[in-house]
C-alpha cells in the first residue's frame, strides 16, 4: 500500500476511537467504553516502549516496572489523602523517570542478552518491593477510594475520562512524531544501526540513549497512573514480568520502530483477549502458538501490513 | 541451636543451588551453543514435574514416574525445537524472547487445561522420607540429601561429558565456530537438536525432583526461570562453569538472606523495621547481586570463550 494510504488510515482510526464513546452509548454497551479506554492506556504505554526498542534499539524487558511507579505515585498519595490528580501525575512521571534514570544509568553498559536481562531483573525488584510492602497493600494491593481529581474534569465520568485519555495518547503521539523526526531521533536511530560510527564521528550515544529510557520511563508512568484510575485499584502485579512481556509484544504486533503500530498492537492484543477469552478461559492456548507465528512469519506487525512504509 | 540452624540452611541453599544448576546448565548450553535466548526452558521444568507426579500419583512408584517423565521431556524439548526453535537461531535475541514468550503462555495453558490450575500435591517417596545424619547430632532430610547428591552427581557426569567424551568435542566445536564444524561434515542440525532435548531433559530433573517439596502448578516454571536467567547472567552466558558457580551463589544468597536477613536486621533496626524491610530484601537480593555484578564485570564471572 502505496504511503498516501497512511493518513486514510491513521484519520479512520482516530475518527473510530473518537466515536466510541457515541456507539457505546447507542449499543448501550458501557463495556466498550472501559475496553477501549483500557486499549488506549496501554497504548501509551506501548509507544513508550517502541521509543527504546524500536527506535532506540533498546530491548527492555522491564518495562513494566514504570506501569508500577506510576500506579504507585496515584494510589499511595492517595492512600494518605492527596486526591490531586495535579500532584499525583506529575508524581507519576517524575518518579517513573527517576527510576528510569537508575535503572537506564546501570543497564546501558551492556547490551545484548545481559541488558535483557539486567532490565528484568530491576523490574523483579520493584515488583518484589511492591509485594513486601505490607502499609500499602502488599501482595494484595489496595482500591482507590477515589480517582484522581482534576479541575474541570470529572474521572468518575467513564466518557469525560476516555477523551481525556485519548487527547493524551494523540498529544503523545505527536510529540513522539516530531521527537523521531526532530535531531534527537535520528541521532538515537543512527546509534541504533551503528553505535561504534555514531560515537566516532562524536556523538555520546549512550547520553542520547539514556535520555531516550528516561523520557520512555517518565511515559509510561503517565499510563501507570492512567490505570490504576482505569481498574480503581493499585496491585503489584502491574510490574509483574508478564506484564513487561506483553507491552513487548504489543509493540512487535503492532510494528516496532513506528509510532502508530504500538497503538495497533495494544488494539489487537487486547481485542484478541477479549475475544477469546469470551469464547474460552483457555484462551492463552491459542494467543501463545499465535505469537510465535507473528515473529516467525510477520515481522514488520500490523502496521507495516496496513500502511506498507515505516513512518520511522 | 543457632549453629544447627545455619548448617541446614547452608544445605537448603546448596539443595536450591543443585536444583537451579540442572536448569542452568540446559539454558546456558542452548545460549552458548545455538545463540538462543529460550524462555520456555522453565515450561520444561514444569512439564517435566507435572509428567513425573503424574505417573507417581497414578501408579505410586516413584522410579516410574522418573523413568517415564524423563525420556518423554525429552522427546517434548526435541519436537519444539524442530517446530518452533530451529527458525529462531539466526533472528535476533528480541524474537527469540517473544517466540519463547509465547511458548510460555502455551505451556501453561495446555497444563492447566490437563491437569487443572489448582496445585498437584504429592508425597516424598517412601524410601527417601526419613532423615540422614549430616554431623553429629544433625538430622537433615534424606530426599533434599538425595538431590544435593543427584546435583552433583549431574555436574559432574556433565563435566565429564563436555570434556572427554566425542559428543562433548562436537558441543565444544559448535559453540565456538560453528560452521567450521558444519563444514567439516557434522550434522549440526541433529547436534542442535540433541543439545536442546538434552537441556529439556536436565530440565525436567530438576522439575521432578521439586514436585514432592515445592508446588506442582501452572506457572511454577517461570518462577524458577527468573531465578535460573540470574544464575547464568551471573556465572557468565554460555559457561558450564559459570553456570555451577553463579548456581550455588544465588542458592545460598537467596536462602540464606530469608533465613537470617530479617533476624540481623532486627538487632541493627530494631524489630518493627525489619519486620518489612527483612523479607523486602531478601527477596530482591539475588537481584541486587546480579546489577551488581553486571556493573563490575558486564560479561559475568566466567565468561565463556567464544571466538
Amino acid at each position: 500500500m502505496p504511503s498516501r494510504a497512511r493518513p486514510v488510515v491513521l484519520g479512520v482510526g482516530f475518527l473510530g476511537l473518537a466515536l466510541v464513546p457515541v456507539l457505546a452509548a447507542v449499543l448501550n454497551e458501557p463495556f466498550y467504553l472501559d475496553l477501549f479506554r483500557r486499549i488506549m492506556i496501554f497504548a501509551i504505554a506501548a509507544v513508550s516502549l517502541d521509543l527504546i526498542l524500536g527506535f532506540g534499539g533498546m530491548v527492555s524487558f522491564g518495562h513494566a516496572a514504570y506501569l508500577g511507579v506510576g500506579a504507585y505515585a496515584v494510589a499511595v498519595p492517595a492512600f494518605y489523602g492527596i486526591e490531586s490528580g495535579l500532584v499525583q501525575w506529575p508524581l507519576a512521571m517524575l518518579a517513573s523517570a527517576a527510576a528510569a534514570f537508575v535503572i537506564g544509568a546501570v543497564s546501558l553498559r551492556t547490551s545484548g542478552m545481559s541488558f535483557i536481562m539486567i532490565t528484568l531483573a530491576f523490574a523483579q525488584m520493584f515488583y518484589y518491593l511492591g509485594i513486601s510492602i505490607n502499609a500499602w497493600g502488599g501482595d494484595d494491593g489496595m482500591r482507590l477510594a477515589h480517582r484522581s481529581r482534576l479541575p474541570a474534569l470529572d474521572l468518575g465520568n467513564a466518557t469525560v475520562f476516555y477523551y481525556l485519555v485519548l487527547a493524551i495518547l494523540i498529544v503523545l503521539l505527536w510529540l513522539g512524531h516530531r521527537l523521531v523526526h526532530a535531531r534527537f531521533g535520528t541521532v538515537l536511530r543512527a546509534a541504533r544501526s551503528n553505535e561504534p560510527r555514531m560515537r566516532a564521528i562524536g556523538f555520546s550515544t549512550l547520553r542520547y540513549k539514556l535520555v531516550a529510557f528516561v523520557l520512555a520511563g517518565a511515559v509510561c508512568g503517565l499510563a501507570g497512573a492512567l490505570l490504576t484510575n482505569q481498574t480503581d485499584y493499585l496491585t503489584p502485579s502491574y510490574m509483574h514480568w508478564t506484564r513487561s512481556g506483553e507491552i513487548m509484544v504489543m509493540v512487535i504486533l503492532g510494528g516496532m520502530g513506528t509510532l502508530f503500530g504500538p497503538v495497533l498492537g495494544a488494539a489487537a492484543y487486547l481485542l484478541l483477549e477479549d475475544t477469546l477469552s469470551a469464547w474460552t478461559v483457555h484462551w492463552q492456548i491459542v494467543l501463545g502458538p499465535l505469537l510465535v507465528l507473528v515473529v516467525l512469519y510477520a515481522r514488520r506487525g500490523l502496521y507495516g501490513l496496513l500502511a506498507g512504509a515505516r513512518d520511522g | 541451636m543457632t549453629a544447627l540452624l545455619v548448617v541446614e540452611q547452608c544445605l537448603n541453599g546448596l539443595q536450591l543451588g543443585v536444583m537451579l544448576f540442572l536448569m542452568a546448565a540446559g539454558l546456558t548450553l542452548v545460549f552458548g551453543i545455538m545463540n538462543l535466548v529460550n524462555l520456555a526452558h522453565g515450561s520444561l521444568y514444569m512439564v517435566g514435574a507435572y509428567l513425573a507426579t503424574a505417573v507417581y500419583n497414578w501408579s505410586g512408584s516413584f522410579v516410574l514416574g522418573v523413568v517415564f517423565a524423563l525420556p518423554a521431556t525429552l522427546a517434548i524439548g526435541m519436537l519444539v525445537e524442530v517446530i518452533a526453535l530451529r527458525r529462531l537461531y539466526e533472528r535476533d535475541h528480541l524474537d527469540q524472547v517473544l517466540a519463547t514468550f509465547g511458548l510460555i503462555l502455551f505451556f501453561n495453558e495446555a497444563v492447566a487445561i490437563v491437569w487443572g490450575r489448582t496445585a498437584l500435591f504429592t508425597r516424598v517417596p517412601a524410601a527417601l522420607a526419613g532423615h540422614v545424619r549430616v554431623l553429629p547430632g544433625v538430622g537433615y532430610p534424606t530426599y533434599r540429601a538425595v538431590i544435593i547428591l543427584v546435583g552433583l552427581g549431574v555436574a559432574l557426569l556433565l563435566y565429564l561429558l563436555v570434556s572427554r567424551t566425542r559428543l562433548g568435542m562436537l558441543i565444544r566445536a559448535g559453540a565456538s565456530n560453528r560452521t567450521m564444524v558444519a563444514a567439516l561434515g557434522v550434522n549440526i542440525r541433529l547436534l542442535y537438536t540433541l543439545v536442546f532435548g538434552f537441556g529439556a531433559a536436565l530440565a525436567a530433573l530438576g522439575g521432578l525432583m521439586a514436585g514432592p517439596i515445592y508446588n506442582v502448578q501452572p506457572g511454577m516454571g517461570e518462577e524458577i526461570l527468573i531465578q535460573v536467567l540470574v544464575v547464568i547472567v551471573i556465572g557468565g552466558i554460555g559457561s558450564i562453569r559459570g553456570a555451577l558457580v553463579g548456581a550455588l551463589v544465588v542458592g545460598m544468597v537467596d536462602t540464606l538472606g530469608r533465613a537470617f536477613l530479617k533476624p540481623l536486621l532486627s538487632t541493627a533496626l530494631g524489630p518493627v523495621a525489619a519486620q518489612s524491610a527483612g523479607p523486602a530484601l531478601a527477596s530482591m537480593l539475588i537481584y541486587l547481586l546480579m546489577a551488581a555484578v553486571l556493573f563490575f564485570r558486564p560479561q559475568g564471572l566466567f565468561p565463556a570463550a567464544r571466538s
